[in-house]
């Protein structure tokens, strides 16, 4: 049942993601490529979506990832299939902040919480990074691993929109300059 | 009774305002969750906000979801807590499902293949900047550099499930804090 399977892996997904922007995405990605709900490249596609619509990355990515699984069922399974993955990943968050809002002075001073945060800032770095690498080799070598002109070109525009990236240039900008740089290489090397 | 219900509609208006008008979520909404929750509403005082911060990034979740949540109960309870998180997801919500319908088939023009094959590069560069953004923010000592290694090698090279690797290193860093406290006492 595919709209339980939704609720349920999105559920999972919500429930052990500590922290905002990213963090979810080595999660989301492990579930995703086990499941075959999308490639590799249709889930970097839909980062560059995510950023260039409002909304948190979160529910961005369970509303898609719902629909499309769910159209298989018309138009009303995909609406159906985006509320179910996207009530699964909002339900951990939800009930738990209503529960820590009752106990509110009992965990800001948790010695357990601070702890176990300690532990897990750190593991989201190593998990985004880990992340980023299984990416990176599907963009550049989605062909084999052959070090082609285009390749190279990519990776030049990588690193370039990654000085503008840390320069703080916004996002929308940077997926818009790669897109216009993308079909230029695209036709030139044609 | 009805000014509950004015008030719930109230929190429901500012959140969806707060969805729709933030891109890339989470942490570029805190701005404008404190200008509109303390500042334009006086929900909610200016210490309050930074411990909802707090909470919202120490619980699982989308920071979104968490601090929607959390504002909500403290300005009206369950019904606000629900109305204020509804208001935060309903407009990614349309947005996407709007986008979803046509997506697929865009994908297909040459055009817009040679356009995601430059987008995508530009969002590995993002995902690059997210990485420094969060290493910035742990507070670097050994145990922390030994989790980051650690877990990006389980993550990479092995089949572990990343929900392991995450309850590892809570448990990690939970017993290397008390670890730490006792030998502080001592």
């Amino acid at each position: 049942m595919i709209f339980l399977k939704l609720f349920l892996t999105f559920f999972k997904i919500g429930l052990f993601t500590f922290g905002g922007g990213y963090a979810m995405l080595p999660l989301i990605q492990e579930e995703v490529l086990a499941n075959a709900w999308l490639s590799q490249e249709q889930l970097i596609n839909f980062i560059a979506v995510s950023e260039s619509t409002p909304g948190p990355f979160a529910i961005n990515i369970s509303t898609y990832i719902g629909n499309v699984m769910g159209t298989e069922f018309g138009i009303l399974g995909g609406i159906f299939g985006a509320f179910c993955a996207t009530l699964g990943v909002v339900l951990p968050s939800f009930i738990i902040i209503l529960i820590i809002a009752r106990l509110f002075e009992k965990f800001k001073e948790n010695k357990i919480v601070d702890g176990a945060m300690s532990g897990l800032k750190p593991a989201v770095v190593g998990l985004i990074g880990s992340a980023f690498i299984s990416m990176a080799k599907t963009v550049f070598f989605h062909s084999g691993f052959s070090i082609t002109l285009n390749v190279i070109l990519l990776f030049v525009l990588f690193l370039a929109m990654l000085v503008l990236a840390i320069k703080k240039v916004h996002p929308i900008i940077i997926i818009c300059l790669s897109a216009v740089i993308g079909i230029i290489i695209g036709y030139v090397l044609e | 009774m009805k000014q509950k219900f004015l008030l719930c509609l109230k929190l429901f208006i500012t959140f969806f305002k707060i969805g729709a008008f933030t891109f890339g979520g989470g942490y570029a909404m805190i701005p404008l969750i404190q200008r509109e929750t303390v500042e334009t509403n006086k929900w909610i005082s200016d210490e309050d906000i930074l411990e909802v911060i707090a909470i919202a990034e120490s619980t699982p979740g989308p920071i979104a979801i968490n601090s929607a949540t959390f504002v909500g109960f403290k300005v009206c309870g369950f019904w606000g807590s629900f109305f204020a998180t509804l208001g935060v997801v309903l407009p990614s919500f349309i947005i996407i499902l709007a986008i979803s319908f046509v997506l697929a088939e865009f994908q297909d023009i040459k055009a817009v293949k040679y356009a995601f094959n430059g987008i995508r590069a530009g969002v590995l560069a993002l995902l690059v900047k997210a990485i420094i953004t969060m290493f910035k923010k742990v507070k670097k000592n050994i145990a922390a550099y030994i989790v980051m290694i650690l877990s990006f090698i389980l993550a990479a090279f092995t089949d572990i499930n990343v929900i392991f690797v995450i309850i590892g290193c809570a448990l990690f860093g939970i017993a290397t804090s008390l670890l730490a406290k006792k030998e502080g006492k001592e």
